[in-house]
């Protein structure tokens, strides 16, 4: 018997958070490197897998398959190929460094450390299920831990963003499961396993309907234009960590979601609906930005900014083509890392100034040198510079994107021009110009503790490495999309 | 001479049931409500062990239903009467009528 | 590959890079080490680039590519295209920046963020490199958005000055509009061509299968990035403004090299824009409009520095209006020469800046005795950009020249021309303007330090003006020799040297034309008289001229409103329209969430009148439930 790494990844966190559960309360010193072990642990075998990833097999692989409830052909079917690895790798990275940045929080600490472990397990079942039905499981699992996480430890508005959150999502996964059900009650035999659901062929009325349902949920979470209000009051009253798993790999659920159950399992009905999603992933782009661009509110501009970054994703995904899909692949893993970063930067300057408000700060540049660097640099990867990774994304979007669809695609080329603005005005709006003397951070501080600078400069490397040598993902991504291009087109 | 027969026992369990029945809805005090509980569920019994005898009279089905649920009402009332001390700490009161905080 | 050099081309970029490197992980700590390292790295990549322009002259190039990353058909590569253009783009890249380097450690001199700067330089100058030696337009774009980076990171290299920081943004800003018209244009070529590479794409079109239309929009879509690069009207108002980094920043960047990469550009892809007679046409009339207005501008502008960055769009414009008219030789001989000696010019006036600690010729005169050498360069500089002969202006001005004058097929150009011989005089005017300003008359300096704190706040000894030391003033006279000799390679004493480089077997030599040198020369001898009789003699009162036209003057002061109507469409349009997305988000969007919501809550309440709370009322309604089970299930079967 080989080793279950898959397992293994699902359910470390799992354990950790049993384990946490017994230790004392007070000695939040051994509950945080606990938890940070787990994580780490779960990391690490994310990392193995891609060790052994067999690039030229386009099939899921580590796959682990066991009858659950047999009367209803329900498996514990688990397996990645190259669209789920990169964001596994992510989430187990994102949640490992979530911990460590987590680690000045000392309001009970021990339920947070056990919410963030149960988050990390229903997300990465997310991303590794292969059967329907425990893929919408663990799509309503995560869900408890982050509206938990949002409504204890958020912001004064906690209550209402988190139930915002929790019913919004709920509302489209109710639409999810009838469209699940839908696709289980006319296979023949009946099945919840998608690699055979996706080799089935469906009536194109039926595939519409079911497209429609499914998409629901997958638009909400991504989120989709109109369906993005949750997102803006989620950020802002959640805690640091917690906004960098939600923009970081909470949404890729939704785009992971497009491409695994949509895309690959209804083919004909995404060819149709390919016009729609292009057209509304340009308003998502400019919509996006423009918002971005006159927000008050630090936490809120990266949160808008996400909804932008998103639309490139959809974007992607109407060209239907190869190039285009990847690029919109690439653009989820590239958007976690970078958004994460930026959330956590929005986080250490909240931590230094105690205000989120753009117009109260200023030049604080000279004040925290090595934060208004990271800053800038990430600033510049969400506004996509080359050598960072959001430009390699970005650029392959275009690329793909062109052909099909030329004037939406200038449309959304146009949007890195908002990008810039609006990044760069906020950069010389917070970090340059004259200090404020006025505002009381005359004396703030630079960012300097080893737990607020490793998820900065580990993020930074990630989104150099991936912007100089964007091969290394690429192909992992490519493998993957094959063979749903290939549906695609056919 | 009267002879029992199966009716006999239906028709005591129905009354009983009823009278139990008036108890749990009509009572505001809450141990007299138990004891309406109680009695519905005793009403169950005669008829269960009223059916064992006389419609499978070898195979003592109703006595084992009627034994287990003595032991279920025993636990219920156990439970039940916990409640109620407890609701009287807390509220000084065991009518059921002042104790509707599941409106809110 | 025999070639030494050629096989090692790729040192080019490693040297600087590894400069920048060094610089960040190591020697943030040790200013002199530094310089010392980006000098170190700048040099070897200017050996090397030596090395090569020999070995291209000898008939050697290369062409390499290798993927970046693939995507079935699509193939993303990077690699180096070395050919004569390239070869002289690399000399002038590096030669420049070396010289600005070395300089900048005296005017740096001092300054807390003198590592910074110098990674930023080192940077820079790779970013420059990789993209002259770009084979490709993916590799192309990304050292170009680089370039663009290094500039931003550059202007607002005084970052607590707001006005360091705006301009960096603007200047990012602005040449990003232009980018988006290239990465269309890019998009476009690939979709029609299959290919991103530059040799590749001039294959297909010299294969006349591409309708005309096609390749005219593709051309003005990649001219959009030129006109944001190289500060062409409209866009070009980004680069006076980015005045306010380092001066030698301004001299290395936003005058000899990254400014010119639009003109570079349009040079390399040369191909798709000779297919399309329309797209020339554009090319030219820009490029006419951008040295015509520039210069007009250059002519009222009392910022020593801003004079400068006028007349590096002007002339920028006047290598446009070359390349439009289908001058490729003008067109790229006026970009080294240009870039020779307007680094000079502001090196020189970097020196005038570093002794006054001011900038506005209102402040200072007369400092021609105090700073011999500074003075001596800057008119070796001056007289190359107005164009007497023999300095290196004349050359390629008049190649410019003739080159629109010529084109007698359409009268537009030649017109276009003749605005190119008015401009001419306009330079050589505002030019003599600027030096005879500054260095004669009566000396006088501005107020001592203190008052001019800003980003000089560094500098020594502004109470008494002497001369640079060395390090500053050994540049100077490096650059004047290049601003002095480097047009003779494009004239008839070396056989035209650059025209059989350049253009190889193409090339058709042609002698100085009497008429146009002539009239130039007469136009602007004109130009320099009218200053001098200006401001030497005071013939003219100046502030009389301006009473008179004050109209005019107003315009030019305020650069023809251009930057106000700017400010105002973003005003209006970007932020408002934002504005009124939020307002629709927070109302419509989010209004119909929240009223669901409130729906649901609603019905909710008006349900839970049922629920009184208390259990003996559910139990009654449960048996009432019971009963009518019971009475349906058994009586009325």
């Amino acid at each position: 018997m080989i080793f279950p790494y898959l397992s293994a990844i699902i359910f470390i966190p799992l354990v950790g958070a049993v384990a946490v559960a017994f230790l004392p309360q007070e000695n939040r010193g051994i509950i945080r490197w606990v938890t940070a072990g787990f994580s780490f642990a779960a990391l690490t075998v994310s990392l193995a897998v891609f060790a052994q990833f067999n690039l030229s097999s386009s099939s899921p692989q580590f796959v682990e398959k066991v009858p659950w409830i047999a009367r209803f052909n329900i498996q514990y079917f688990v397996g990645v190929d190259g669209l789920s690895l990169p964001l596994v790798i992510l989430t187990t990275l994102l949640t490992f460094l979530a911990v460590v940045g987590s680690w000045h929080i000392d309001n009970r600490a021990k339920e947070y450390n056990i919410l963030l472990l149960v988050l990390e397990t229903g997300i990465l079942g997310v991303f590794t299920s292969l059967d329907l039905l425990l893929f919408f499981l663990f799509w309503e699992v995560e869900l408890v831990p982050m509206y938990l996480l949002i409504g204890i430890w958020g912001g004064p508005r906690r209550e209402y963003a988190a139930i915002k959150f929790v019913l919004y999502t709920l509302a489209g996964s109710a639409f999810m499961l009838v469209g699940i059900l839908a696709l289980y009650f006319t296979s023949n035999p009946r099945t919840f396993d998608m690699t055979q659901l996706a080799a089935a062929s469906w009536a194109l009325n039926f595939q519409m309907i079911v497209f429609a349902l499914i998409f629901l949920a997958f638009a909400i979470k991504l989120p989709m234009f109109p369906f993005h209000t949750w997102l803006p009051d989620a950020h802002v009253e959640a805690p640091t960590a917690v906004s960098v798993l939600l923009a970081g790999v909470l949404l890729k659920m939704g785009g992971y979601g497009m491409i695994r159950v949509c895309f690959n399992i209804l083919p004909d009905a995404a060819r149709e609906y390919a016009p729609w999603l292009a057209a509304i992933a340009v308003i998502n782009i400019l919509y996006g930005a423009g918002l971005s661009m006159v927000q008050k509110d630090l936490k809120k501009l990266v949160a808008y900014s996400s909804i932008s970054h998103m639309g490139y994703v959809l974007l992607g995904l109407a060209a239907l083509n190869q190039v285009a899909v990847n690029g919109a692949v690439l653009q989820m893993f590239t958007h976690g890392a970078i958004t994460g970063l930026l959330f956590f930067l929005v986080g250490a300057v909240y931590e230094k100034t105690h205000t989120r408000e753009i117009a109260k700060m200023s030049g604080l540049a000279p004040r925290m040198p090595t934060l208004a660097a990271l800053w800038v640099m990430a600033g510049l990867a969400a506004l996509g510079l080359p050598g960072m990774a959001g430009f390699v994304a970005e650029y392959t979007v275009f690329v793909g994107a062109f052909g099909p669809w030329a004037w939406y695609t200038i449309l959304g080329a146009a949007g890195i021009v908002v990008t810039a603005g609006y990044i760069l005005w906020m950069i010389e709006r917070v970090f340059f110009g004259p200090a404020n003397p006025a505002q009381g951070l005359a004396h703030v501080g630079d960012a300097k503790r080893w737990y607020e600078l490793v998820p900065l400069v580990t993020l930074m490397g990630v989104v150099l490495f991936v912007g100089i040598n964007p091969s290394v993902v690429v192909n992992i991504i490519n493998s993957g999309v094959l063979p749903v291009v290939a549906r695609l087109g056919a | 001479m009267l002879t029992l027969t199966l009716n006999h026992f239906l028709v005591l369990g129905a009354i009983l049931f009823c009278v139990g029945l008036y108890g749990a809805l009509a009572k505001g005090h809450a141990v007299a409500v138990l004891m309406g509980i109680e009695l519905m569920l005793n009403s169950v019994n005669i008829t269960l062990v009223g059916f064992a005898r006389f419609l499978a009279p070898d195979q003592l089905l109703g006595q084992v239903f009627a034994v287990f649920v003595i032991t279920a009402a025993a636990a219920e009332a156990a439970v039940g009467l916990a409640i109620v001390l407890v609701v009287y700490r807390q509220r000084r009161t065991v009518n059921v009528e002042e104790v509707d905080l599941l409106k809110w | 590959m025999e070639n030494i050099f050629l096989a090692n081309a790729w040192l080019i970029l490693a040297l600087p890079f590894a400069a920048f490197l060094g610089i960040v992980a190591f020697t943030l700590g040790h200013k002199r080490l530094s310089g010392y390292l980006t000098i170190a790295g700048v040099g070897g990549a200017f050996l090397v680039s030596v090395g090569v322009l020999a070995a291209v002259t000898a008939g050697g190039s290369v062409h390499l590519s290798f993927p970046w990353y693939v995507l079935g058909e699509t193939h993303f590569e990077l690699g180096l295209l070395i050919d004569p253009l390239t070869a002289i783009m690399l000399i002038v890249v590096t030669g420049v920046s070396l010289v600005v380097q070395i300089y900048s450690q005296g005017y740096m001199h001092g300054d807390p963020g003198y590592s910074r700067y110098f990674a930023f330089m080192a940077l820079f100058t790779t970013s420059m490199l990789g993209l002259v030696l770009a084979p490709n337009f993916l590799q192309l774009y990304i050292f170009w958005e680089l370039v663009g980076l290094c500039s931003y990171l550059l202007i607002g290299f005084w970052y607590r000055k707001p006005e360091a920081a705006a301009a960096a943004k603007k200047a990012f800003i602005t040449t990003r509009l232009g980018d988006l018209g290239l990465l269309i244009g890019i998009l476009l070529l690939y979709w029609n061509t299959g290919t991103f590479s530059f040799g590749g794409i001039a294959q297909v079109i010299a294969g006349h299968t591409l309708p005309e239309g096609l390749i005219t929009t593709a051309a003005v879509l990649v001219f959009c990035g030129a006109v944001g690069k190289s500060a062409q009207f409209p866009l070009h108002v980004w680069l006076p403004d980015a005045m306010e980094g380092p001066t030698p920043v301004s001299a290395l960047i936003h005058a000899a090299t990254m400014v010119a990469a639009g003109v570079y550009l349009v040079a390399r892809v040369f191909e798709i824009f000779s297919a399309s007679p329309t797209a020339m046409l554009v090319v030219a009339v820009i490029g006419a409009i951008t040295a015509f207005l520039a210069a007009s501008m250059g002519l009222v502008m009392t910022d020593i520095k801003r004079v400068m960055a006028y007349s590096t769009i002007s002339q920028l414009g006047y290598m446009m209006l070359a390349l439009g008219v289908g001058s490729y030789l003008g067109g790229v001989t006026h970009l080294a020469n240009h870039a020779f000696f307007k680094a000079l010019l502001f090196l020189g006036a970097g020196s005038v800046i570093h002794a006054t600690g001011a900038q506005d010729m209102d402040e200072f005169s007369g400092l021609g005795s105090k700073m011999k050498i500074t003075a001596g360069t800057l008119l070796v500089g001056s007289l190359s950009l107005a164009g007497i002969f023999p300095f290196s202006g004349f050359w390629s001005k008049d190649e410019i020249l003739a080159g629109a004058l010529q084109r007698t097929d359409n009268p537009l150009l030649v017109f276009l021309g003749l605005v190119g011989v008015l401009v001419a005089g306009m330079t050589a005017f505002y030019i003599a303007r600027m030096w005879l300003r500054t260095f004669t008359g009566e000396f006088r300096t501005p107020a001592p330090a203190g008052a001019h704190g800003g980003g000089h706040g560094s500098h020594e000894g502004h109470g008494s003006v002497h001369e640079s030391p060395w390090v500053m003033t050994v540049p100077l006279i490096a650059l004047a020799i290049p601003a002095l000799l480097s047009g003779l390679l494009g004239s008839d004493l070396t056989g035209q040297w650059y025209g059989h480089f350049l253009e190889g077997a193409e090339f058709h030599p042609e002698s100085l034309n009497p008429l146009v040198a002539g009239g130039s020369t007469i136009v602007t001898l004109g130009g320099l008289f009218l200053a001098w009789a200006t401001y030497s003699k005071k013939w003219i009162s100046a502030p009389a001229v301006q009473r008179q036209f004050s109209g005019v003057h107003r315009w030019l002061v305020n650069k023809y409103y251009l930057d106000d109507l700017y400010l105002w469409l973003i005003r209006r349009v970007v932020i408002g329209g934002s504005d009124a997305f939020q307002w629709f988000d927070l109302h419509i969007v989010d209004g119909v969430v929240n009223g669901v919501g409130r729906t649901l809550a609603a019905t909710g309440s008006a349900l839970r009148e049922f629920q009184t709370g208390r259990v003996q009322n559910y139990g009654l309604a449960f048996f009432g439930g019971v009963v009518i089970v019971v009475v349906f299930t058994v009586f009325l079967r």
